[in-house]
C-alpha cells in the first residue's frame, strides 16, 4: 500500500554537490512553510566542494515536530552516484521520484514503492540551450513537478520567486516558465496528486525561518559585539559571515560609512582568541566563532582569560570529533573541553541554546554575562541548529535596554577616592573592579599577568594569595549560577519517579519524545538545561525522582560527566542515552531507549531498595 | 620573588618634560633581571624615549609575551596599563587591544624565543596587518628565562655557553619584517643607548607596524667567546647605517648638518628625522635595498644597525578595516544595537 499522509511526511532530495539545487529545495520548504504547514529541513553535506553527494531533507509536520524523524517517505533521486543507497533508504509504500530521460532497468527500482519518472533532462534540453541553464532550471523543473504530485499551491511558491527576484522581471517569468513545465509534465502525463499530501493550515503563525548562525550573529550584532576576530572551519564559518553581512547592513555609520566594528580572519585560533583577549582587556566587546579543533588549539589562551579575569564570548558550533572527526556531521561532544579548557583549576560557563531564536538571545546575552563575570563564555552550538534553517519564534530586543558591563572603574570614580584593588572581592560575590587601560593619569593602572597576583595585581609566588585568589575564583563561578540562563522545568501531567535532562538541539525531538513516550504510558518530567554552571533547581530536579535519563549527542554522556562532578550526583542515578552516529537525534531514539530502559526498571522497583 | 615597589620620593629639582611629568613617572617597579642584563638597558632606553617625548603614561599600553625579556614592561611605565601575555601571543593580543581603542600607544615587547620560535607566526602576521604599534624584539639569541637553550635566532655556527653548536640557519627578524611589509623596520644595541633612544621615539611617532630588533646581551648564557650575541661581538661588528636625531613637530629644525651627509624624513604626525648618514648610498627609503644591503653586511659578518627603512606615510589595520573614528570600546548600546524596528524588519524578512 502506498503511503498516504497529509501534512506529515518527510521528503528527502539527493543531488550532486554544486549543481545548484540547494537554492530550488530551499524555495519547496519556504512554500511548504508558506502554505501555513510547519517545516523542519536538514542539510547533509559531506567535507567537499563540489561533485560530492549532498542530501537536504524536509520534515513537513503540521504538528510542529521539528526535530529529525528518521525515515524518508519520498526520495527525490538526483544524483546517480548514491542512487542505490537513496532507493533503497525509501520506507515501504514510500515514493520515488526520479529523471527519467534514460531508461533504467527493472532491477535498478524497488516493487514495493512508487515509481515516478519524470524526463527532466529531456525537457530542461528541449527548452534551453545553455548547459548551465539547462542544469539551473532542471530544479526549478523537479520543483513544479512536485507541486503538483503533493497538490502543493503553486501561488506559494510563485510569490516566493517573486520576492526572491524583486524586480528582475525577466528572471522572474523564466522561472515561473521552468516551474510550470514541471507542473505541467505532472497534470498531462501522472497520477497526481499522490498519497503525499501539503494541505493549506495556519500552523507557522508569526514565527521565522532562519539558521542558527546567522541568528547567533544577529545576537552578537545586537549585544554590541565590535571586534569579532576567527579562523575558517565548518561548521561555524557561516557564523562569521553572517556577523559580516549582519555588520555591513547595520553597523556603518550613515554619515561617515565607516564602520562601527572591526572584523579580522585571523592565521589560526590562537591569533582569534588572542585578539578577543586583547580586544575585551581593552573595554571592546569581543568573539569568535570557531568548532572542537579551534577550541583545542584556544586552550592555553582560555585559561589565561580565567585566571586574569578578562570577558570573551566563544561560539562553538559544535561538530563529531575527536580530531578532524566527522567535519560535516553534528554533535554536542564538546561540554567538557569547553567547561574545564586549559591546563590548572579551571572553569568556564558555557549556554545551550535549543534553537536560533535562543541563539540569538544567548548570543546577545553572552556579552553581558562575559562583562559581568570577566571571564571566558561559552555559547555552544552545534551543527544542527547552526547550519539548518529552522522554525522558531522571532527575534526580540528591548530598546530600553542598556549593555552591562559589569564592574568598570571610571576616572570619576578613582578622583573620589575608590580603592582600586584589580583582584579585591569588594562585593562578596568574587568579582572584583577593572579598568579599561587609558582611563586615568596616575590611578587604576594595574599590570595584568597569567602569574600569580595579590589582591591588587601584585606578582607574587606565595601560598596564602594564590589560594585566596583561587578561591575567589571560585564564588565568582557560584556567582554565575544565578546569573547564567535558568534551566526550564516541564512535570508531566501524571506524578512519576522518572525525569529527564536535556539541552541544545535535543529539545525537539525530545519534546515529540515525550509525546511517544506518554501514547506509551510512560510519563517523565522535562527540565532542559540552559546553561552551565547548574543552577541549584538541577540538583533539585534530580533529588525530586529515583532516576533521571540525560539525553544527549556525545559517547561520553558529557553533561552527565559534568552535573556528577559539580553537583555531586550519585552516577547511578543518572541514566545516560546517548547518540553519536553525526546525524542529528530523533524522538524514534529517545523514545526507544528511555522505553526500554523503563520497561526493564519496571522489574526492579528501586524505590525500595534505597529506602 | 615578589613585587618590589620602588621608593616614590622626588627631588624637587629633577627635571620635568612638557607635561611636568619627572623621568620617575616613566619608571615601574625595581628590575628582578640579572645586573648587567641588556634587557635593563632596553628599558631605560624605553623610559628615556617615553619622558622626552612627554607622553602622557596613562595613554600607552605595554603588552608582552613571555621570557625574561617579555618581564621588562614591569620595569617601565609604571603608570600605564600592561598585559603579560601567553608565550609568544603578545601580537594577537595587541591586535585585538588595538583593535579596541586606537587612540592609545601600544607597545610591544618580546624577546627572540618569544617572535621567532613560539610566536613567529604571530609575529609575522601582526606585522603584515600593519598594526599601529612599537614591536620591539629584545634579542639575546638565547631563552635566557629557560636557561640559556639556543633561540631561532641564534646565528649558525655559534656556540652555546655549554659548548654545543648551532647548526640551524638563524631567522633574521629584522629581514622578514621588511619582507613582510612593516613600514618602520630598525636594529639597534642595547649598549648603544644614544643610537638606541631616537630609534624608540621615532617608532612610537611612526603611525603604522614599527619593528625594532635590539640586539641585547645576556649575561647569564650568552655573553662568552663564541656568541655572536655578545656585547664584545656586537660592538666589534656593529655596521650602523646611520644616526638619528629625533625632532618632535613642535621643534624647530636646526639645519646645521653637512649638507650631502643629513637626510630629514618627515613623519605623518609632523615629527622630523634627522639621518646622519654613515653608510653613504644608503636608501632609507628603498626596501628592497636595504634587504640587499643587509644580506651583503650579514654574509660580511656585520650586524647593520640604524634606522633601516622607514615608510613616511604609513597605512595601518584601522585604515584597511575603515573603523570610525571613536573607540570601538566608547561605543555604546545606542551605538551598537540596531534596535527593534530594525530587528522586526529582520523578521519579516525571514517569513
Ligand atoms: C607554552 C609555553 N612553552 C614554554 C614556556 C617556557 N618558556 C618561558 S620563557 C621561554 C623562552 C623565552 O625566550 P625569549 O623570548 O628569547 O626571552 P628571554 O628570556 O631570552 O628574554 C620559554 C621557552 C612557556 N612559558 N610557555
Ligand atoms: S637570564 Fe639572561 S636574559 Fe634573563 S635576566 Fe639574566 S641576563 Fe637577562
Ligand atoms: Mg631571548
Amino acid at each position: 500500500m502506498p503511503l498516504e499522509s497529509v501534512n506529515d511526511f518527510v521528503v528527502r532530495f539527493a543531488n550532486v554537490n554544486g549543481s545548484g539545487s540547494a537554492s530550488a529545495n530551499e524555495l519547496f520548504a519556504r512554500s511548504v512553510l508558506r502554505m501555513g504547514v510547519p517545516v523542519s529541513p536538514r542539510n547533509i553535506f559531506p567535507s567537499n566542494i563540489q561533485g560530492l553527494p549532498t542530501w537536504y531533507e524536509v520534515r513537513i509536520t503540521e504538528d510542529g515536530h521539528l526535530g529529525a524523524r528518521g525515515g524518508i517517505d519520498m526520495m527525490v533521486a538526483m544524483n546517480p552516484q548514491t542512487w542505490d543507497k537513496d532507493v533503497a533508504s525509501i520506507e515501504p509504500g514510500g515514493y520515488l521520484f526520479y529523471d527519467s530521460t534514460k531508461p533504467m532497468p527493472a532491477s535498478k527500482f524497488r516493487d514495493d514503492i512508487t515509481v515516478i519518472g519524470v524526463p527532466l533532462t529531456a525537457i530542461a534540453n528541449r527548452e534551453y540551450t545553455d548547459p548551465r541553464q539547462r542544469q539551473l532550471f532542471k530544479n526549478i523543473i523537479y520543483l513544479g513537478a512536485l507541486s503538483a504530485l503533493l497538490d502543493m499551491d503553486v501561488k506559494a511558491i510563485e510569490q516566493l520567486i517573486t520576492e526572491q527576484f524583486k524586480s528582475k522581471e525577466k528572471l522572474i517569468q523564466s522561472n515561473f516558465h521552468a516551474l510550470h513545465l514541471g507542473r505541467d509534465y505532472v497534470t498531462l502525463n501522472l497520477e497526481h496528486p499522490i498519497g503525499l499530501r501539503v494541505r493549506k493550515s495556519d500552523k507557522v503563525g508569526d514565527r521565522i525561518f532562519v539558521e542558527g548562525n546567522s541568528a547567533a550573529a544577529l545576537g552578537a550584532v545586537y549585544g554590541g559585539a565590535s571586534v569579532c576576530a576567527w579562523y575558517p572551519i565548518t561548521p561555524s564559518s557561516s557564523l562569521a559571515d553572517a556577523f559580516t553581512s549582519h555588520c555591513r547592513r547595520l553597523r556603518v555609520d550613515p554619515e561617515t560609512k565607516q564602520n562601527k566594528f572591526a572584523i579580522v580572519q585571523a592565521e589560526d585560533e590562537l591569533a582569534s582568541i588572542g585578539m578577543v583577549i586583547g580586544a575585551a582587556w581593552n573595554g571592546a566587546r569581543a568573539f569568535t566563532a570557531t568548532s572542537g579543533p579551534g577550541i583545542s588549539l584556544m586552550t592555553e589562551f582560555l585559561g589565561l582569560a580565567y585566571f586574569a579575569e578578562i570577558p570573551a564570548v566563544v561560539f562553538n558550533v559544535q561538530r563529531a570529533g575527536p580530531s578532524t572527526g566527522m567535519p560535516t556531521r553534528t554533535q554536542q561532544c564538546d561540554l567538557i573541553s569547553c567547561a574545564y579548557a586549559s591546563h590548572g583549576d579551571t572553569k568556564h560557563p558555557m549556554l545551550f541554546p535549543e534553537d536560533p531564536t535562543e541563539a540569538f538571545e544567548f548570543g546577545a546575552q553572552s556579552f553581558d554575562l562575559a562583562d559581568r563575570l570577566q571571564t571566558p563564555v561559552f555559547v555552544m552550538l552545534d551543527l544542527d541548529i547552526g547550519m539548518n534553517h529552522r522554525l522558531c519564534k522571532p527575534f526580540k530586543w528591548d530598546d530600553s535596554k542598556q549593555y552591562d558591563r559589569g564592574k568598570v572603574m571610571t576616572a570619576a570614580d578613582l578622583d573620589a577616592g575608590k580603592d582600586f584593588g584589580r583582584y579585591l572581592d569588594v562585593d562578596g560575590d568574587g568579582i572584583p573592579f577593572r579598568t579599561y587601560p587609558g582611563t586615568h593619569p596616575t590611578k587604576g593602572s594595574f599590570f595584568t599577568r597569567g602569574t600569580s597576583r595579590d589582591r591588587y595585581a601584585r606578582y607574587t609566588e606565595e601560598g596564602p594569595p594564590y589560594v585566596d585568589n583561587m578561591q575567589r575564583l571560585l564564588r565568582k563561578f557560584e556567582t554565575a549560577k544565578d546569573l547564567v540562563p535558568k534551566p526550564l522545568r516541564a512535570n508531566s501531567d501524571k506524578a512519576t519517579r522518572f525525569g529527564v535532562i536535556y539541552f541544545g538541539s535535543t529539545a525537539p525531538a525530545m519534546d515529540e519524545a515525550a509525546g511517544l513516550l506518554k501514547a506509551q504510558g510512560h510519563h517523565l518530567d522535562m527540565l532542559r538545561v540552559r546553561a552551565f554552571p547548574f543552577h541549584h533547581s538541577v540538583d533539585d530536579f534530580i533529588s525530586d525522582h529515583d532516576f533521571v535519563f540525560v539525553v544527549e549527542q556525545n559517547r561520553d554522556a558529557q553533561l552527565r560527566s559534568l552535573i556528577v562532578n559539580e553537583c555531586a550526583i550519585d552516577p547511578a542515578r543518572l541514566v545516560p542515552v546517548l547518540h553519536f552516529d553525526g546525524t542529528p537525534i530523533t524522538a524514534r531514539f529517545i523514545a526507544s531507549a528511555v522505553s526500554n530502559r523503563l520497561d526493564a526498571l519496571k522489574v526492579t522497583p528501586l524505590r525500595k531498595e534505597r529506602a | 620573588m615578589t613585587y618590589l615597589a620602588k621608593p616614590k620620593f622626588h627631588h624637587p629639582a629633577l627635571p620635568k618634560n612638557a607635561l611636568g611629568f619627572t623621568h620617575r613617572d616613566y619608571e615601574g617597579s625595581v628590575s628582578t633581571l640579572c645586573a648587567g642584563c641588556g634587557h635593563d638597558s632596553i628599558t631605560a632606553a624605553v623610559i628615556e624615549a617615553c619622558y622626552e617625548l612627554s607622553l602622557p603614561p596613562h595613554r600607552i599600553a605595554k603588552l608582552s609575551g613571555i621570557g625574561c625579556s617579555s618581564k621588562t614592561p614591569t620595569y617601565f611605565l609604571g603608570n600605564s596599563h600592561g598585559f603579560n601575555t601567553v608565550h609568544g601571543r603578545m601580537p594577537s593580543v595587541l591586535t585585538g587591544a588595538n583593535l579596541a581603542n586606537r587612540d592609545l600607544i601600544y607597545l610591544g615587547v618580546s624577546g627572540d624565543g618569544d617572535s621567532a620560535s613560539i610566536g613567529f607566526g604571530q609575529f609575522a602576521h601582526a606585522i603584515r596587518r600593519g598594526v599601529n604599534m612599537v614591536y620591539i624584539v629584545e634579542n639575546n639569541g638565547v631563552y635566557g628565562l629557560t636557561k640559556g637553550q639556543f633561540s631561532a635566532t641564534a646565528d649558525r655556527g655559534s656556540k652555546s655557553k655549554r659548548g654545543l653548536t648551532n647548526n640551524d640557519s638563524s631567522i633574521d627578524l629584522v629581514a622578514v619584517a621588511m619582507q613582510l611589509g612593516a613600514t618602520f623596520v630598525a636594529r639597534s644595541f642595547s649598549g648603544d643607548k644614544g643610537q638606541l633612544v631616537p630609534l624608540i621615539k621615532a617608532a612610537i611617532e611612526h603611525e603604522g607596524a614599527a619593528f625594532l630588533d635590539v640586539l641585547s646581551p645576556c649575561v647569564a648564557f650568552n655573553n662568552h667567546a663564541g656568541s655572536t650575541k655578545s656585547f664584545d661581538y656586537v660592538r666589534e661588528h656593529n655596521d650602523a647605517v646611520n644616526r638619528l636625531d629625533f625632532i618632535s613637530p613642535r621643534d624647530a629644525i636646526k639645519v646645521d648638518y653637512e649638507p650631502g651627509t643629513t637626510q630629514i624624513v618627515e613623519q605623518h604626525d609632523g615629527s622630523r628625522l634627522a639621518l646622519h648618514k654613515l653608510a653613504p648610498d644608503y636608501d632609507v627609503h628603498s626596501r628592497i635595498a636595504a634587504m640587499n644591503y643587509l644580506m651583503e653586511r650579514q654574509a660580511a659578518g656585520e650586524v647593520v644597525t640604524g634606522l633601516l627603512y622607514v615608510e613616511p606615510d604609513p597605512e595601518d589595520l584601522h585604515k584597511h578595516l575603515n573603523t570610525v573614528k571613536a573607540p570601538l570600546n566608547t561605543l555604546e548600546a545606542k551605538e551598537l544595537s540596531p534596535g527593534s524596528a530594525a530587528l522586526e524588519k529582520i523578521n519579516a524578512s525571514l517569513r
